[in-house]
């Protein structure tokens, strides 16, 4: 019950915001009073969950009996992290926010909204309900980026609608290949994972994990399924990309982890390699594109290419070592490492590009510029967009004492036992990454002052109370996983060691 | 006293982020703050040293334990890490005491010894470190801090372009670090910093990430160019960073990690520590820079340890001896010279050579402690690094490796190359002077070199042997022979002998100025060009990513150009067709009327009716916007699907 007014909360509040047709300013604080609430219940959650006790906090309620579909939701180490997560980035984009956008009662609501379906797929424990919050996200974002956005914002909107909703489709497919191939039918992923669908028919269970495998990647997205993200997030308002970024790109993660592998033990173990190699690729070549941008949230959006590949080589280190280790894997050791290190990343991901994100939006608003040759000696003018622009890089970066370092850090030593030349490979992403952003802090803070065109050098402000209250807590919280990552870790460790052992299955 | 030595990085760590946070509003505090904190140091590194504390701390644990083996931040003092770590705290206070006193870390103090703070917590961190974990915590965050202080005047150009060559370029190598780290958690299941029953080909991964991540640290070829960039800092970033720490950390690492190393690994560290030895030395005869040459030569004094951890590694304890006392009398003395080329930067405004002609005498005390440090650095007997080469060779000796007579050649070269670069800076700072007496150095500055030189000229105590059996009883080594009397004769008068030459011919040393061993034989170059081919291919790989996005569209172009073809299809066809039936119903309800005008009328009114109303309906999905026809496409399926499963 906490769990379903938890996910329903942000949406009922949205309703309420457009229906009672409060004043713009008051909907904005109504937006902050409702994510404050959702922060506060996820806190209670996290207070109370047993992280050995497997699923808990779950409600079943009949809803299309005849293919077994419910609306089923629960919370588990693996959900909970990116349910809070998505819950203190939202609270940050409302406060983000209070520098009064234009409707932004309507904002506030399709924000609200936008927060249910995010919040509505990591609880989902059914694959329509799952589906239904997955695509309701994109339909929400649509509006976002078309309503609030700028430059080329309905091409970059509709880009990002057609490509990831095409991917939904094929996650639509792979769903009903699930259903199709599990005894008794259902859409309940509880039951699938306890008896996987396909078990002896290796040829479809293929199939259906290519078809999730494709609706998933685009939304995480991976090589070469990526570029509708950097339009989408160069023409999106800041906090629309920080959201989308930080949480929508989860979505994707977090389907492989809660579907495609518990569901597809022995396809995902048969194409583990693949999925490193797909994962290695993004990793590379997501660094790369990214040193070449000469645009500040471009480049920031190739970052999450990046770093959602390394995701991706810990999950399919999993499945290489559940293949090579059989179900003999009483030791978990390195495949737990590598597996809570890619939850651990979403997490750190989230943070830390979600603020880099508002930090880019700071730019913005106080020249309409994201490019490099535009801006230059901010430190002189700006020292506190300085420091968090710094921070939020460094963190990025992987530095130690921040979450990007405990995360990439697991992957890498968890993944090594299974796939040692794809680690040895993707190491060199977290230099690619370290040159571009000491790349782009030398262009952007050092050096003479330089402001785009139109804007007076000395009055530009430095962060405002709303900015600094947005974009501190992110990085406050990165630098809580970074110090003391055992805040996070006992709860994921477990959640993550269960997943290991679905794998090996 | 485990507290203690968690203190030791704690104290410092939080003393630095506190700076940090509190900004401009603490510059006044900061010196008296860096100044306690550095004397606590000393005092909590001598407390963890003497009680051997250790400790560990949670880190990558869940529910209370560690995920894997070793997974949290261990720590704790051995022989070795008591030598290291008592080291770094009293350079760091005295380098503290230069700092506090030298112009060039004048503004901003805050955020000047926020960073040091940092960075020696990193460094005390990376010392003590048990466990992969703690190591790169402390490793990388010494990297990045090194970074802040290396670029700390980013008004200046070319500051920051430094310290981002220094950070990437050590990056570049930590990557060893982190492959080192999986391949012994894939090995031992633990990721405790120990190579030793490591089996193939873990072991040799694992080596192989170690020696590559201490080379890139340590400045040995071909990574020695960032060093010469970070030669950009301000003169005590350049005496802390270049003497007992940073540089230092590559070296101590090998020493730490020596038994476990692979065969192969342990050959590849003897060569890159006698090359570097060598070239570096020679680079640094050919330096006109004052910093530059006091950089080069660390690379090369550097190059000693390498070379004694590699003799360690294959076997010798002489080896492990000779490179640990190697490394901490170069740190005394390296210290110790770069605070005088500071002072003398402050006070006659130049670290160029020719512009400290005579600085010695400009600047009495400062310049007694110089000469005292550079006659250290000579391998004038009976000063320590004399003995200390001597130890290392003698472990190359015993360890009976490959070509071992040409190393210990090479070794003896680059031995007569550090009295070389050491006698050249002594004849100019003490060349005859008749101008005007240069401003005074300021008292604190003055009592660092000195102390500095003082400590380095005691540490020749070495080569009695008493001492050095206490020595070799710290690090756990039988005391052994040590280096012969013939060794050393032949070391010292060579020293002496090539010392003498270039005092009286400065002409030998400035021959080497003209040759492409002043330009660092092109190391920084080597790394700016990598640097520069990697932006190459990312510029490639950014037209080909915008490619495979045109791709992308041209094919959802077709697909659009299809859809239109469907709608075309659509309104002439099937909405025609609506249409159509509904006129044609229209028309056939007329021709019925006539038969039946009263009983059918109102029916086939409503009929037709309906029927242009659906004509109407059927039209309004056709918005002309793509997406919703995938949104009607999408339910469509779904429908079907669903209603395809219900009957089934």
């Amino acid at each position: 019950m906490l769990l379903t007014v938890l996910v329903l909360l942000p949406a009922v509040a949205g309703i309420v915001l457009m229906a009672a047709r409060v004043p713009e300013r008051a909907a904005a604080w109504g937006w902050v009073a409702a994510s404050s609430v959702v922060v506060a219940m996820v806190a209670w959650t996290w207070w109370g969950l047993d992280p050995d006790g497997g699923i808990q906090y779950d409600v079943k309620v009949r809803w299309i009996p005849t293919v077994d579909a419910s609306y089923h939701v629960g919370l588990d180490g693996l959900s909970l992290p990116l349910m809070a997560l998505t819950a203190v980035l939202f609270w940050c984009c409302a406060i983000w926010s209070l520098r009064r956008p234009e409707r932004a009662r309507s904002h506030a609501a399709i924000f609200l909204l936008l927060e249910t379906t995010c919040l509505g797929t990591f609880a989902a424990l059914d694959l329509i309900l799952f589906f239904l919050f997955f695509d309701l996200s994109i339909v929400a974002m649509y509006f976002v980026i078309a309503g609030w956005g700028h430059g080329d914002r309905q091409r970059s909107a509709l880009k990002f609608f057609l490509y990831t909703f095409v991917g939904s489709l094929a996650l639509l497919l792979g769903f009903i290949g699930l259903f199709l191939g599990s005894t008794p039918r259902t859409f309940d992923i509880v039951r699938l994972t306890a008896n996987p669908p396909w078990h002896d028919a290796p040829g479809t269970a293929s199939l259906v994990l290519l078809a999730l495998f494709i609706g998933l990647a685009v939304k995480t997205p991976v090589f070469p399924f990526h570029t509708w993200l950097p339009p989408a997030h160069t023409d999106a308002p800041a906090e629309g990309s920080a959201v989308l970024a930080g949480v929508l790109l989860k979505l994707g993660t977090f389907g492989f982890v809660r579907i495609a592998m518990p569901t597809l033990p022995d396809a995902w173990q048969r194409w583990a390699t693949w999925i490193v190699v797909i994962g290695v690729v993004s990793v590379l070549w997501g660094a790369l594109v990214a040193l070449a941008q000469t645009d500040l949230k471009r480049m920031i959006a190739y970052t999450s290419v990046n770093h959602m590949g390394y995701v991706l080589l810990g999950l399919g280190a999993v499945g290489v070592l559940a293949r090579e280790n059989g179900d003999a894997a009483d030791d978990i050791g390195s495949a737990g490492v590598a597996a809570t290190g890619a939850v651990v990343q979403m997490v750190s991901h989230g943070l830390l590009t979600g603020a880099l994100f508002l930090v880019a939006g700071i730019l913005w608003s106080r020249g309409r510029s994201y490019a490099f040759s535009q801006w230059g000696g901010l430190s002189r003018v700006m020292p506190g967009f300085g420091v968090v622009l710094a921070v939020a890089a460094f963190g990025s970066l992987g530095l130690p004492g921040l979450s990007g370092f405990v995360a990439e850090f697991e992957i890498f030593a968890g993944s090594l036992a299974g796939v040692p030349v794809a680690v040895t490979v993707a190491v060199l992403g977290i230099l690619l990454t370290a040159g571009l952003f000491l790349r782009a802090l030398r262009h952007l803070l050092t050096g003479d002052l330089t402001v785009p065109d139109g804007v007076d050098a000395r009055s530009i402000q430095d962060l405002t109370a709303s900015e600094r209250v947005s974009i501190v807590p992110l990085l406050a919280l990165s630098v809580a996983v970074g110090l003391l990552p055992w805040l996070l870790l006992d709860v994921v460790g477990p959640a993550a060691d269960d997943l290991v052992a679905l794998v090996a299955r | 006293m485990s507290a203690a030595l968690l203190a030791l990085v704690l104290l410092p760590a939080s003393g630095g982020m506190f700076l940090l946070l509190g900004r401009h509003r603490f510059d006044r505090g900061a010196v008296p703050l860096a100044l306690v904190l550095g004397v606590a140091g000393v005092f909590l590194a001598g407390t963890a040293a003497v009680t051997r504390a250790s400790l560990s701390v949670p880190f990558l644990s869940s529910g209370g334990r560690a995920v894997v083996d070793g997974a949290d931040v261990g720590l704790a003092v051995d022989g070795l890490s008591a030598v290291l770590t008592v080291t770094v705290a009293a350079v760091a206070l005295v380098v503290s005491v230069f700092a506090a006193a030298d112009h060039e870390a004048r503004s901003s103090r805050a955020r000047f010894f926020g960073y040091w703070l940092l960075f020696v917590a990193a460094m005390q961190l990376t010392v003590t470190a048990t466990t992969f974990p703690a190591l790169l915590v402390g490793w990388e965050l010494m990297g990045a801090t090194s970074y802040a202080l290396i670029g700390f005047r980013w008004r200046a150009a070319g500051k920051t372009a430094a310290g981002t060559t220094a950070l990437l370029t050590t990056r570049a190598t930590d990557l060893g670090l982190y492959v080192a780290a999986g391949a012994v958690l894939a090995g031992s299941g633990s990721l405790s910093l120990d190579l030793v029953g490591l089996g193939s080909p873990w072991l040799g991964v694992a080596s192989t990430g170690v020696v590559l991540a201490a080379l890139g640290k340590s400045a040995q070829l071909p990574f020695s160019g960032w060093l010469s960039a970070a030669m950009q800092g301000p003169s005590p970033v350049s005496a802390l960073l270049h003497s007992a720490t940073m540089v230092a950390a590559g070296g101590y690492l090998l020493l730490r990690l020596h038994d476990g190393l692979a065969g192969p690994a342990t050959v590849v560290v003897v060569w890159a520590g006698a090359s570097t030895a060598l070239v570096l030395g020679a680079v640094a005869v050919a330096q006109t820079d004052l910093k530059q040459l006091l950089a080069a030569s660390t690379a090369a004094q550097m190059g000693f340890v390498v070379l004694g951890a590699g003799a360690a590694a294959a076997g010798s304890d002489a080896g492990l001896l000779g490179g640990a006392e190697h490394l901490t009398a170069h740190a005394a003395v390296k210290a110790g010279l770069f605070v005088a080329a500071g002072a003398w930067l402050s006070t006659l405004g130049t670290k160029q050579l020719a512009g400290l002609r005579g600085a010695a005498r400009r600047t009495p005390a400062v310049g007694v402690a110089a000469v005292a440090c550079a006659a250290v650095l000579a391998g004038i007997p009976p000063l320590s690094l004399w003995t200390t080469k001597d130890e290392v060779l003698a472990g190359v000796q015993a360890a009976g490796l490959p070509a071992g007579t040409v190393l210990h050649v090479v070794a003896l070269t680059a031995g007569a190359l550090s009295a070389a670069y050491a006698a050249k800076i002594v004849a100019l700072v003490l060349a005859p002077w008749r101008g005007p007496s240069a401003q005074r150095v300021s008292a604190a500055t003055t009592v660092a070199a000195l102390v500095l030189a003082a400590s380095a000229v005691a540490l020749g105590a070495v080569a009695l042997p008493a001492v050095r059996d206490a020595a070799a009883d710290l690090l756990g080594v039988p005391p052994g022979q040590g280096p012969g009397v013939g060794a050393l004769v032949l070391s010292g008068s060579l020293a002496l002998v090539v010392g003498a030459v270039v005092l009286a011919r400065p002409a030998v040393a400035g021959a080497f100025e003209r040759t492409s061993l002043a330009p660092w034989l092109g190391t920084l170059a080597l790394l700016r060009a990598v640097g520069r081919g990697a932006l190459g291919l990312a510029r490639a790989a950014d037209r080909t990513d915008r490619s495979l996005d045109h791709g992308v569209m041209a094919l959802s172009a077709g697909v659009l150009a299809t859809a239109r073809i469907v709608e075309i299809a659509d309104v002439r066809g099937i909405d025609g067709a609506v249409e159509g039936a509904a006129v044609g119903t229209v028309g056939a309800a007329r021709r019925t009327a006539v038969l039946d005008d009263r009983v059918l009328d109102g029916a086939v009114r409503r009929v037709a009716g309906t029927a242009g109303h659906l004509g109407v309906l059927a039209r309004r999905p056709q918005t002309g916007l793509l997406h919703q026809y995938y949104a009607q496409a999408a339910v469509g399926v779904g429908v079907l699907f669903l209603v395809l499963l219900i009957v089934r």
